[in-house]
């Protein structure tokens, strides 16, 4: 059952399910008939350490334990969950799912073996096994750098969380998949006041990775502390944001939002498997400008949204969604791959044992393209620069979505002008992607602490993207023309 | 406690104490503990099918122990007799990294619950609501929408969910105490065809501490076709300034953000444009909020806050001045004054400001008085994260109607609203009769003199 990306793992209460469990319990799901069943088991053990006003503030520690059990009956799914992993619990919970299915004969238990998994972030020692003192060091170091950075900086507090998620997923048709997903995150926000007047900025990252992440350049605590601060000092400057249609320049990196709302969530395979997305029905049509190749790929090394199997048990991987314009893929999991006809892409995940899969995202990203992105911004005679992003929300059944600009800039004349005050972007997913004009050689992957959220379940995302020039998009501002 | 997802009160209620003493022997100067008990039952159907059954009960504890004035905050679910002495000490050795902080300390002895008023918050025959109920419900809604109006073309389906759950606490301070409620709520969702492959989806629900207070399915039904249906052909508008009316859906979202910047945790932080306002006119002369965690049956009652403090009523504002700021223990010790019993509290994280019944005041206007304008927005839903608590800009997307001589016109799209949050709560003119109670943040209809439209 173990495999090589966790070896160095300590024994867990996970350690105590072996074959023979999980084919009593998948029998005992599978008992009225349905199709499919599946197991998963969770073990999350986590940490968070709360430092503001120059102390310590509190500090939580966690640990969650459980078993979902998922039976399909068609495209109906049970799902049963329980937190006490005794068999007589599990049992009942394997029961209460197996109710949705009525009929079809009962499971013919088949050979469980473990399948062996990538490894897309080993972790040479994790977070959780440093003394507390190493992390409490990390903060006091991050709200040093935001006072440090400027007088005006009145408050900061900076927040570091980890945890370890072991995961071990076992289905019906024999797959066994044991992963272990760690996760640790870093935030700092500070406030700044000066002339009666307050600012806000904030900074973090989150990776799949140990301590040993701080200590590169980008992600220490004093580059998070001076960012946070650079922010709210920045925006004493900001102006109130126009209002109405304009060209927009996305900087690279975090701009990725927009794809994870304008097509991202709307090429989810569920919504087009219900016909419910703007999306649906237009596989191999032409969708975005040929400029755009947007990818969902959960093999980036260590990034927040990388996973090595989704948490239906099938290996995660980089697929094409949109080609040169043209939709190609969507995201896929068990149920709408059987719909679709097509190979489950390894998106079925969850937030957390108490959940039943859904098709998510992982890394969304769009590739870089030619241009230098100097000339794009220099190409804008009157626009916006849109830098940080709060985050974003779409409809899926008309593909209008809002993006939230923290840190934005005018553009005039092809030069960056004063900062404007916060304002939201709002377009239409399809006509934005053909309006993309310009796009740079310069792709970044945002480190920020993504979560995206989808019928009550948050999971970690990332997203990442090169500079890019949208020809026209609604700008939310005061200022009317 | 034998099994989870009873909602138990009582046996919450004993094991909260018996950690209780377990921390306090194993060295705490003080500790509370909340545990919590609950089952849910969700039924989907969507086209006539069952989509989704889930049901299960689940439990947990959430300790707070302070030693040395250094706090720690942690949580399980592993109730095994061991464990919970282990826990107890593991999370005693965690205070040895947080460092002393002389605001941190457990509620006075003398400001705790003494008596728990009846809320009426529980009904036994949310029990009685299974499976195969669920799916008739669920399939009679989201027929009746369907039969509603030809246009109504598909379905993202209709959902049931009901719950139970039962909260024990027990605090050093000299608490112990135990309630249990019951929710349900049923939900409908058409969706339509509309021009250019987009499609218009709405909702509508029902929710209740109450099964005799839900809608009947089928209203619940009719009533979502009848919104989704009225959304084809939306379209942008020109760039403008115009009065915005905020239906009750629309305006909770706004009144939930501004109970985020009368939190006392936020007034400390400064990290609110109220900060320094309390006193003063944060709004119309229209506008009353209340706070009240003491209305029966309402979904955000609760008869004692997250540290144990007898609740009450909070006047927030009062005909547009802000007469207080909402605080748990904590953030009136950094203010200096005393809790407003405001403190909420989950399993896994300490106590922090809650609303419970946050409600802004009905007015004595109808809804097409307040709508009668010549020309305007009215705002049914809100979009995206466009807030700023510490400076109040607001811009957000909206989805509406575009008001022609106080009737609605045409379904508008794809545009956003923009204000400063203090112009626009300053700005309200006319506040509707028309009281939305289903969730714990209520509403009317209400309209804001003045917002800046960005479309075309």
């Amino acid at each position: 059952m173990q495999t090589d990306s966790i070896s160095e793992f300590s024994p867990t209460p996970l350690d105590a399910i072996d074959a023979r469990v999980a084919e009593r319990l998948l029998s005992a799901a599978l008992a009225s008939g349905g199709g499919h069943a599946d197991l998963f088991f969770e073990y999350h053990s986590g940490c968070d350490v709360a430092f503001e006003e120059g102390r310590v503030r509190t500090v939580g520690r966690g640990i969650v334990l459980g078993l979902g059990v998922r039976v399909l009956a068609g495209d109906a799914t049970g799902y049963a969950y329980t937190e006490e992993l005794s068999e007589a619990r599990m049992l009942e919970a394997a029961h209460t799912a197996g109710q949705i299915a009525s009929s079809g004969g009962a499971w013919a238990p088949v050979a469980i073996a473990a399948r062996t998994l990538p490894s897309f972030y080993p972790v040479p020692e994790l977070s959780l096994s440093r003394p507390g003192e190493d992390k409490v060091a990390l903060l006091r170091r991050a709200d040093a750098a935001a006072r440090a950075y400027d007088p005006h900086v009145v408050r900061v507090e900076a927040g570091f969380v980890e945890g370890v998620a072991e995961v071990l997923v076992v289905s019906s048709d024999g797959v066994m998949a044991r992963d272990r997903q760690p996760m640790v995150r870093l935030a700092v926000s500070a406030v700044a006041e000066a002339g009666g007047k307050r600012q806000s900025g904030r900074s973090g990252t989150a990776k799949r990775r140990g301590l040993d992440l701080f200590a590169e350049a980008g992600a220490t605590p004093e580059h998070h502390g001076r960012e946070a601060a650079r922010m709210a000092i920045a925006m004493f400057d900001a102006v109130d944001a126009p209002a109405g249609p304009m060209e927009v320049v996305l900087a690279p990196g975090e701009s990725g939002i927009l794809l994870h709302e304008a097509v991202g969530h709307g090429l989810e395979a569920d919504f087009n498997r219900k016909q419910t997305s703007n999306y649906s029905g237009q596989m191999g049509q032409k969708v975005a400008s040929e400029l755009c190749t947007v990818v969902d790929d959960a093999t980036l090394m260590h990034a927040r949204g990388s996973i090595n199997v989704d948490d239906e048990g099938c290996v995660a991987g980089r697929n094409l969604l949109i080609d040169k314009g043209v939709l190609v893929g969507y995201i896929q999991d068990r149920i709408s791959a059987r719909h679709f006809g097509v190979r489950p892409t390894g998106n079925g995940r969850r937030e957390s044992f108490r959940h039943h899969p859904l098709p998510r995202m992982t890394n969304t990203l769009l590739c870089a393209g030619q241009d230098a992105p100097e000339d794009i911004i220099a190409s804008v005679s009157r626009g916006v620069y849109a830098k940080r992003f709060a985050g974003g929300q779409v409809n899926i059944s008309n593909g209008d979505f809002v993006f939230a600009l923290t840190e934005s800039y005018l553009i005039e004349d092809g030069k960056l002008g004063a900062p404007l005050r916060g304002v939201n972007l709002i377009g239409n997913g399809p006509e934005v992607l053909r309006r993309v004009t310009m796009v740079g050689h310069d792709f970044d992957l945002s480190d920020g602490t993504w979560t995206c959220g989808k019928s009550g379940q948050s999971v970690p995302v990332g997203i990442g993207t090169p500079t890019v020039k949208i020809a026209q998009i609604t700008v939310g501002g005061t200022r009317t023309p | 406690m034998k099994s989870e997802g009873r909602a138990d009160a009582k046996s919450c209620q004993d094991l909260a104490e018996h950690m209780l003493s377990l921390a306090l022997g194993a060295g705490a100067d003080g500790a509370e503990v909340l545990v919590r008990d609950g089952a849910e039952l969700r039924v989907k159907v969507r086209l006539g099918e069952p989509e989704l059954v889930e049901e299960a009960g689940h439990r947990g504890l959430g300790l707070r122990v302070l030693k040395d004035e250094r706090v720690a905050v942690t949580y399980t679910s592993d109730f095994d007799a061991r464990a919970m002495r282990a826990f107890a000490e593991a999370s005693l050795d965690l205070c040895r990294l947080a460092e002393p902080d002389p605001f941190a300390a457990l509620p006075n002895r003398e400001d705790m619950a003494r008596t728990f008023p009846e809320l009426d918050l529980w009904d036994e025959s949310v029990l009685s609501i299974d499976v195969a109920f669920a799916l008739g419900w669920t399939k009679a809604g989201e027929a009746a929408a369907r039969a509603h109006d030809r246009r109504v073309t598909n379905s993202d389906g209709a959902s049931l969910s009901r719950a139970v759950g039962a909260s024990g606490f027990a605090s050093s301070a000299g608490f112990s105490g135990s309630y249990r409620g019951s929710h349900v709520s049923f939900v409908v969702e058409p969706v339509c065809d509309d021009a250019e492959g987009k499609k218009r989806n709405g909702y509508h629900y029902t929710a209740g501490r109450f099964v005799s207070s839900l809608l009947a399915a089928e209203a619940v039904g009719v009533e979502a076709a009848r919104r989704t249906v009225a959304k084809l052909g939306a379209r942008k508008v020109a760039t403008c300034q115009v009065p915005a009316v905020f239906s009750p859906e629309a305006g909770r979202s706004l009144l939930a953000q501004f109970a985020g910047v009368i939190s006392g945790g936020a007034v400390w932080r400064k990290s609110t444009y109220l900060a320094e306002r309390e006193g003063s006119r944060v709004a119309s002369p229209l506008v009353t909020i209340v706070d009240d965690p003491l209305l029966p049956r309402a979904p955000g009652s609760r008869p004692f806050d997250g540290e144990g403090l007898a609740v009450r009523p909070n006047v927030v504002v009062s005909e547009g001045v802000l007469r207080t700021f909402l605080c748990d223990v904590y953030a009136a010790r950094k203010l200096g004054r005393t809790s407003t019993a405001s403190a909420g509290r989950r399993v896994g994280g300490g106590p922090h400001v809650t609303t419970s019944n946050f409600i802004l005041r009905p007015g004595k206007s109808s809804v097409a008085q307040v709508r009668d304008v010549p020309r305007g927005l009215y705002v049914t839903d809100l979009m995206g994260f466009g807030f700023n608590p510490v400076t109040g800009d607001f811009s957000q997307g909206v989805v509406g109607f575009w008001i022609e001589n106080g009737e609605r016109a045409f379904p508008v799209s794809e545009v956003t609203i923009s204000a400063n949050f203090d112009d626009l709560w300053q700005g309200i003119d006319a506040i509707a009769d028309d009281l939305d109670t289903r969730a714990s943040v209520q509403c009317p209809t209400f309209r804001v003199a003045r917002v800046t439209v960005a479309g075309l």
